[in-house]
């Protein structure tokens, strides 16, 4: 199969034979990360631009590592130092980057679409590393790897989804993706995190946590954005956690061989307990080191030209 | 300068629908013939032809012939916001005037939230001083029913009324305080002048940028729920009750809104509403990639309120057709979706979206011209009758030209509008306004 996307921008305009596609192009990628020299020529002499708007830590530094360990040169601006501080538009700061011509454009902003506006607006490839409360394809799709790699499909599971849903590009674009590739999706939270119409999307709203997780093959919690609080979304973190978090009990509901996922950062003794959240069953850092070859499939397949990684 | 509109089916709801001849003289309709009438003694052409002769345009008469075409009260936009003072990037007073003019209008309701505000009877006489050498449509300012529309202290709404003004609101921004409501509403009932309600409550908004809904959820967009105006709306209808002052709803947009107009409307309670042409032609669907030309405030609602609000003007409930033209610059509107500013130019698309509902069978011509001639004129207290005497104040329309929209076109300085493209059926063709033609697309 040929890739034919100029752009990653959300999960909804990738068809189910592209998501495997992606997939398996990083369990390709996945192998390089594990070699003494972690390093492969397939993208020597491409420009990577990483232009987060929004403060991240481990998304940013996982595009980051990718890029190096495809020979890629990366270079990072953030908000605080770029023109965007001094009121320069989105529209103007990206058209400024794209005429030094990179090969990628990174992107991480608070308003949702920007991606999309941008991706429009430039020849270079976009990929979305978030933007508001729209979508975090790469995410989503690391996630799937995750699973995938794990329980060796993604068909007919049941992946249980518990938190700020309203709020979470994470949910709608996993909610999409594991809909689209053939998962039953169950959502819950209190209804002030639900939001209209969300099984459009492709997922049930549970009534209860406990209906939830029963039988889950894979529980993804989401973390409380404790920056939202002043939008009422429940009372207290103690409550929160007494009815919506996962602990062991909870734990119990779901399938024997359930796994626990989690896009991090977690807030510990809130939406998920610490003895879960390090219980064997737990996947959370392995979404980590999937993210990886997740991010360096996605530069391979926007700017790789079609050759394999391995034998440039 | 006489003029003669000449074979025109005259329509003025609820007087006149059949073919007439009009002979305007001095700004004034000097008379209404019938086609085989000679024309009056006093009219230039007299005595020279006889009765049914085709007079010819002369030095001091211009013949309009306007077989094919119909003849209405002028139309009149009473939700525009032309900008000037302090905005003048965006439209001026005479740009919008002329916008106007080209659209079919020959008056608009200019809203107050300028910079300055209008909240004093200066701004208000600067409106109408720039009004009037702008030749284009007339302007109604509406002043400000807070100061600074602050929502604190009543603004000098008498002193505004005595230069000019016809309306108050703050619109933009609700009047969030009740009792500042009430007093309002007990003030203005004493000047005998309606109080225009923008129907918002802003904790329910709570930022959004598009109607809460499916649509919404998908592009993870920020979302406005229905009950943010009906919750308002409903406030306004008791505060009505309760002083028996003429609340006038604007830009009405969703079906819980309607309905809570349609039942105060059948208790006797003294409201009215007004509804724009995008909330009978698009819905929240059709917001798509994040283009903010379809970002405006009440939001693009569901197809059922899209529905309810074509069921509440056919049975009346919807007063008015308004356009709420808000321009905006091109930087105001080309940044990301949640950032970008409410609001779409109106004047130059709000007849041909409208006569859309005539096409449709939706209303029939004489009740549309009711929403956007008489209706709004009753609500300001303005007389726009076709009849001798009065005011030469027009609109030639023809109902079946075939145009697509193009906002390269548009005399507005702003070109924010989603309908780029569309192809719709009519338009008008000549604005007069106290006897003067202020636009023409008239062949020969």
């Amino acid at each position: 199969m040929r890739f034919t996307k100029k752009d990653i921008l959300d999960i909804h305009s990738l068809d189910p034979d592209e998501i495997s596609f992606i997939l398996d192009t990083a369990m390709g990628m996945k192998e390089i990360s594990q070699r003494p020299v972690k390093k492969v020529p397939t993208l020597r002499g491409k420009t990577i631009v990483l232009f987060f708007q929004e403060p991240s830590t481990r998304t940013k530094l996982s595009f980051e590592i990718a890029a190096k360990r495809l020979s890629a040169d990366s270079v990072a601006i953030a908000k605080a130092g770029s023109s965007m501080a001094k009121g320069e538009t989105l529209i103007d700061t990206v058209k400024n980057l794209e005429s030094m011509r990179p090969d990628v454009i990174v992107m991480r902003h608070s308003s949702s679409g920007a991606a999309v506006q941008v991706a429009r607006r430039v020849d270079c490839a976009v990929i979305n590393a978030g933007d508001g409360i729209h979508a975090h394809p790469s995410q989503a799709l690391l996630d799937m790897m995750s699973v995938r790699e794990n329980k060796g499909r993604l068909q007919g599971l049941k992946l249980a989804m518990i938190g700020d849903i309203a709020h979470s590009r994470v949910a709608r674009s996993n909610i999409i993706g594991f809909s689209k590739m053939g998962a039953n999706v169950s959502v819950c939270a209190p209804q002030t995190m639900i939001p209209a119409g969300i099984a459009a999307l492709g997922c049930t709203v549970a009534p209860t946590m406990e209906a939830c997780v029963a039988d889950a093959d894979v529980i993804m919690m989401l973390r409380i954005q404790k920056e939202r609080q002043n939008d009422v979304l429940f009372p207290t973190e103690r409550e929160y956690a007494g009815r919506f978090g996962l602990n062991k009990a909870r734990l119990s509901l779901a399938k024997n061989d359930v796994t626990v996922m989690h896009p991090g950062p977690m807030n510990r003794g809130v939406e998920i307990a610490s003895d879960v959240a390090d219980a064997d069953c737990s996947m959370i850092l392995d979404q980590v080191t999937n993210g990886v070859a997740l991010r360096m499939a996605l530069y391979y397949l926007v700017a790789g030209g079609g050759r394999h990684a391995d034998t440039d | 300068m006489q003029i003669l509109i000449k074979g025109a089916r005259v329509l003025d709801p609820g007087s006149i629908d059949e073919k007439k001849d009009v002979l305007i003289d001095g700004g004034k309709i000097a008379a209404i013939l019938d086609p085989s009438d000679a024309l009056p003694s006093g009219a230039v052409s007299s005595g020279a032809l006889p009765p049914g002769a085709d007079p010819q345009d002369t030095a001091d008469m211009q013949v309009i012939n306007a077989a094919g075409l119909v003849l209405v009260p002028g139309l009149m936009d009473i939700h525009v916001h032309l900008r000037e003072p302090g905005h003048e990037y965006k439209e001026t007073i005479t740009s919008g005037l002329a916008a106007a003019a080209k659209g079919g209008f020959t008056a608009v309701c200019a809203m107050p939230n300028t910079v300055p505000v209008n909240d004093n009877a200066q701004v208000t006489r600067f409106i109408l001083e720039k009004a009037r050498l702008a030749k284009g449509a007339r302007v109604y300012p509406v002043g400000a029913v807070s100061k600074g529309s602050a929502g604190t202290n009543l603004a000098e709404i008498q002193d505004m009324q005595q230069a000019g003004i016809k309306a108050v609101t703050d619109d933009g921004l609700p009047v969030a305080n009740a009792q500042l409501m009430r007093r309002a509403l007990e003030y203005c009932n004493g000047l005998s002048m309606p109080v225009f309600v923008h129907a918002e409550e802003l904790s329910l908004v709570n930022n959004g940028a598009m109607n809460e809904g499916p649509a919404a959820t998908f592009w993870g967009i920020k979302g406005i729920p229905n009950a943010a105006e009906t919750v308002m709306v409903a406030r306004d209808i008791l505060l009505s009750q309760l002083t028996g002052a003429h609340v006038h709803f604007c830009h009405i947009s969703c079906k819980e809104s309607i309905a809570a107009i349609r039942s105060a409307k059948q208790q006797g309670i003294r409201v009215t509403c007004e509804t724009a042409p995008h909330y009978f032609t698009l819905i929240d669907a059709d917001v798509k990639d994040y283009d903010t030309n379809f970002k405006m405030n009440p939001p693009l609602r569901s197809k059922e309120d899209r529905d309810a609000v074509i069921q509440g003007l056919a049975d009346g409930t919807i007063d008015a057709i308004a356009s709420d033209h808000a321009p905006h610059s091109k930087e105001e509107k080309d940044l990301e979706f949640d950032q970008a500013a409410f609001g779409i130019v109106g004047l130059e698309t709000s007849l041909p979206l409208s006569l859309h509902l005539v096409h449709s069978g939706a209303l029939t011509l004489e009740e549309l011209i009711r929403k956007m001639a008489k209706n709004p004129a009753r609500i300001l207290g303005i007389n726009n009758d076709i009849t001798p005497g009065s005011r030469a104040d027009l609109t030639l329309i023809d109902l079946d030209e075939k145009i697509t929209i193009d906002p390269a076109q548009f005399v507005s300085k702003s070109r924010n509008t989603p309908y780029g493209g569309m192809a719709v059926r009519g338009r008008a063709v000549c604005t007069m306004v106290g006897g003067q033609i202020v636009f023409s697309a008239l062949k020969g």
